[in-house]
């Protein structure tokens, strides 16, 4: 009984050579861009351009686009449910009101007497957890 | 081979093959080799009815130190306060790793969900024995860290408790990280098997509803478990090299770790439920001699709850110290994830109207299963509403709640599949007197203990104190007192199950008139199954008698 | 219920099979292709799981540079961006050996197959040394876990007696955790390329059975997947 009848598209060495030439170019793209300050916009080029080689690793190298849909589903949910994770411990921790920078202990203030400490500012000390 | 349901005796019988799984080899070598999923089930039964009983030992004993308000017993006090942290977070560890988790999948799917496929054996026979090797090693160095200065953090060990206390946190924390691996494997497993390895004509939707909400275990499994890995490994970190993620007095934060645990173990309570609700979908149709109503719908439900159980886990910190928005977030999402089980109860409801009951021992179960389980997933409600957990949270209310649903749920579907399958298993039937009786001991046992908690909770006593208000005190001695029928009802079991062992292998193969493809194959099954492939032809819980005219 | 049964007298009997059968074939699965379907599939779950776990490392990470963003600026000065660079060269010219390695087992090309893993072998090792380059400069420096740290010139967030903040040895503790757990992964991903090397030189893959290549090929392509993740997120990311 033949065998990997189902690859009946099968990648030969040049594609493989051109992948190759497309992620080590998106790299020195990636590489060049981090010289540059965009800002706020580095953290999102730098991981955008990491997902287009992601997607290409996924697609041409592990044959994804070759293959049956289930093994892309299963690729796709352990990210999608690793996004979610993400998503909801950022919206936990950016909507929250603590004062910051959080690890700072209050610094030694030597006062003259009769001076009354500055307002706001200090965060507390080292907060104990909530006990469960 | 065909048979005609019109009656429930056990219809004739094909002669019985003289090897079976359980003597088709000797030797404790065949056995700690052995690749058959059968075996395999059984090993990892014996390990896993151990751990309950371990775990039960520590309930028992929890529930002793708080029986009087001055842990005294007979004049003399017994028990330290460390002694009962130690008590309840070794109760809870062994519980919900070393038992409750690989219960259902790892036991009885492992031995069923093949028969059931039509299939010889599961997709990977080697990691499946691998997965067994990783809960012995696991349960092995958890029982050392008993005995080498134990745990009293908590099951949950929270920072930064569990960064800084002595004990032998961190060899049980390793000990939780090899059982995950075991479960992964597990998880994997069921996954490929249910994809590939079914039987010709069996699609989707002709699959036994037990392979659905197995198949949906596994998806948490695979999902859900590496992030639990990875938390105690950082945990691990934090206690050794003081990384400074989760210890606030280096900069860490104590919610983070909270995160990272709660969105392994929340999902993780559904792989407790999704195997019991799925045993329950075997057990209804086959005790009611009726076809499951909406088989879609539990099909569905089954899926969709291991879905929307990743997007829950906040409930659990609605005080911890989440902000505002992720509390209010959590707990719109919480309500839900109620659905799917909700529509599954009407389901199994709807399948039972009208049915043709017969009350044997697993059906015993399985009604003790809906009365149970509706109670814990409604106290779940409460819990979610965030008004209404800003009162209960960590007192016996929550307590009860998860009793409600992981033994009112879980374990009295576990044993319910245990009584149902024993006759496959084993090859031999339990005494169904004894078996009534004692499902009967351990659901009015339950109750009395259980119940009484919810009272206490909401009337404010905390949970995981060891001293109590004298208020309290008579609610701790029913409550107690309750457990010692439980541990009764559960002696009583093993007594009639291990007597049942020394009766000759004379079950027949289809003491239930089950329709599922498991109860075609000779009780106990041959060692591979099927002598050749099976096709299915007809639906599962296809209760409509035969034509006559043939 | 009535089931009936087919006889695969072909493919199986209960015991041996019907006819000259791939050694490789597992007796509960009805054919090879079954069987190597299935083995992707598991191997697939596998990767989802590592997904998950390193993913959780990574946001543990975003998380700690969401709580010290000027520490985890400040501190990913010290690592060397073209070390860096050149070991995202290495590996991905290692993914492109790899998959090189399985074309040749599927044309049954012994040669090339034992060739391309050991160039990917090589990649692999160069890889390492890269890093022990750069761990050794991280220990020199102190460069580490909170723990140990020793403050940097560069490092501006300090309370009013000098201490720097916990944030710049948090980021070396994620640094060397990941990858460290990274690191480990190159070398059991080392040790299973070299375990088919030798099978593959025993002329054990061909045409009609590569499924090793093939699964230990998906596991290093995600190896090679996570180092895409990682390298910006550490060494580019002001």
């Amino acid at each position: 009984m033949s065998t990997h009848t189902a690859h009946t598209h099968e990648d030969g060495a040049g594609v493989y050579v051109k992948t190759l030439v497309a992620l080590l170019i998106l790299t020195l793209i990636t590489v060049a861009a981090s010289y540059v300050d965009f800002g706020s916009g580095n953290v999102v080029i730098a991981l955008f351009i990491a997902t287009v080689k992601a997607s290409i690793v996924a697609l041409f190298f592990m044959h994804l686009r070759h293959e049956k849909p289930v093994n892309s589903i299963i690729a796709l949910a352990g990210f999608l449910f690793l996004g979610i994770f993400l998503m909801f411990c950022f919206m936990d921790q950016d909507t929250r009101k603590d004062p910051k920078p959080y690890n700072m202990p209050p610094p030694a203030l030597n006062l003259p007497p009769g001076v009354t400490a500055p307002p706001a500012g200090a965060p507390p000390a080292a907060a104990p957890a909530e006990k469960h | 081979m065909e048979h005609t349901l019109t009656s429930r005796a056990p219809v004739a019988d094909l002669p019985r093959p003289e090897k079976n799984y359980l003597n088709a080899t000797t030797g404790i070598w065949s056995w700690m080799t052995t690749v058959d999923h059968k075996r395999i089930g059984v090993m990892y039964l014996v390990g896993v009815l151990s751990a309950f009983f371990i775990g039960g030992v520590f309930a028992l004993l929890v529930r002793l130190s708080l029986l009087s308000p001055t842990h005294t017993l007979f004049g003399k006090q017994w028990i330290t306060a460390e002694m009962y942290n130690r008590l309840f977070t070794l109760h809870g560890a062994v519980m919900v790793f070393l038992f409750i988790i690989p219960s259902v999948p790892a036991s009885l799917a492992n031995f069923v969900l093949p028969l059931m496929l039509g299939a010889k054996d599961v997709a990977f026979p080697r990691l499946n024995l691998a997965s067994f090797y990783l809960w012995v090693i696991g349960a092995v160095m958890a029982v050392t860290s008993m005995i080498t200065g134990a745990v009293d953090t908590g099951w949950t060990f929270y920072t930064p408790y569990s960064t800084t206390t002595e004990g032998s946190v961190t060899l049980m924390i390793m000990a939780v990280f090899v059982l995950g691996f075991s479960s992964i494997f597990t998880g994997i497993n069921f996954v490929a098997t249910t994809h590939k390895l079914r039987a010709p004509g069996m699609g989707w939707f002709d699959l036994p509803l037990f392979i659905w909400g197995i198949y949906a275990t596994a998806i948490i499994q695979v999902l859900a478990t590496p992030v639990l890995g990875i938390t105690l490994a950082l945990l691990a970190m934090e206690r050794v090299f003081n990384i400074g993620i989760f210890d606030p007095k280096i900069g860490g934060d104590p919610v983070l770790f909270q995160h990272f645990f709660w969105f392994y173990s929340h999902p993780a309570v559904y792989i407790m439920i999704l195997p019991g609700m799925a045993i329950i979908s075997e057990l209804i149709p086959t005790f009611s001699k009726k076809t499951m109503f909406g088989y879609r719908a539990v099909a569905y439900s089954s899926v969709s709850l291991a879905l929307l159980s990743f997007i829950v886990w906040g409930h659990h910190m609605f005080v911890a110290g989440q902000s505002q928005l992720a509390t209010v977030v959590f707990s719109a999402l919480t309500f839900l994830v109620a659905i799917p089980s909700g529509v599954k109860m009407f389901n199994w409801l709807g399948t039972m109207y009208k049915g043709n009951i017969s009350l044997e021992t697993p059906m015993c179960y399985a009604i003790s299963f809906l009365l149970l389980f509706a109670i814990g997933g409604l106290t779940g409600i409460f819990l979610g509403a965030l008004s209404v957990d800003i009162h209960l949270t960590d007192t016996y209310f929550v307590v009860a709640h998860f009793h409600y649903v992981m033994m009112g749920g879980t374990v009295i579907a576990f044993f319910g599949g245990v009584h149902y399958w024993w006759p496959k298993i084993t090859g031999r039937m339990y005494n169904e007197n004894w078996g009534r009786f004692a499902c009967a001991l351990i659901f009015i046992g339950f109750n009395v203990t259980f119940l009484t908690q919810f009272v206490m909770g909401s009337l404010g006593m905390p949970r995981r104190y060891f001293n109590y208000l004298p208020i309290y005190h008579p609610y701790h001695v029913v409550s107690t007192i309750g457990s010692w029928i439980i541990g009764l009802g559960f002696a009583t079991m093993a007594a009639y199950l291990l007597a049942s062992l020394r009766k000759p292998m004379d079950a027949p193969d289809n003491p239930w008139g089950g329709t599922t493809l498991e109860w075609t194959t000779s009780s106990p099954p041959t060692e591979h199954n099927f002598e050749d492939q099976p096709v299915l032809q007809k639906a599962p819980y296809d209760y409509r008698p035969e034509p006559v005219a043939k | 219920m009535s089931t009936s049964t087919i006889d695969l007298h072909d493919s199986h009997g209960p015991h041996g099979h019907g006819h000259a059968d791939d050694p490789h074939h597992q007796h509960h699965f009805t054919n090879m292709q079954q069987q190597f379907d299935t083995s992707k599939i598991g191997m697939w779950l596998f990767l989802a799981t590592e997904v998950l776990l390193f993913g959780g490392l990574f946001v543990g990470f975003g998380l700690m540079q969401n709580r010290y963003p000027q520490e985890f600026i400040e501190a990913h000065e010290h690592l060397q961006r073209p070390l860096g660079a050149l070991n995202t060269v290495v590996l991905l010219i290692s993914s492109f050996t790899m998959v090189m390695a399985v074309l040749s087992a599927k044309h049954s090309d012994k040669k090339k197959v034992v060739m391309y893993l050991i160039l990917t072998i090589l990649c692999a090792c160069i890889f390492l040394g890269v890093k022990y380059f750069e761990y050794s400069h991280k220990f020199e420096e102190h460069l580490l876990p909170p723990r140990w740290y020793h403050a940097q010139p560069g490092d501006t967030v300090r309370d009013v007696a000098g201490n720097v903040s916990h944030g710049y040895g948090t980021f070396f503790a994620f640094y060397f955790m990941m990858t460290g757990l990274h690191g480990i992964h190159i070398l059991v991903g080392i040790i299973l390329l070299s375990w088919i090397t030798v099978r593959a030189h025993r002329g054990e893959f061909s045409k009609a059975y590569y499924t090793p290549v093939d699964l230990i090929g998906l596991y290093w392509h995600l190896v090679d997947l996570i180092w895409i993740y990682l390298f910006p997120l550490y060494y580019l990311i002001k």
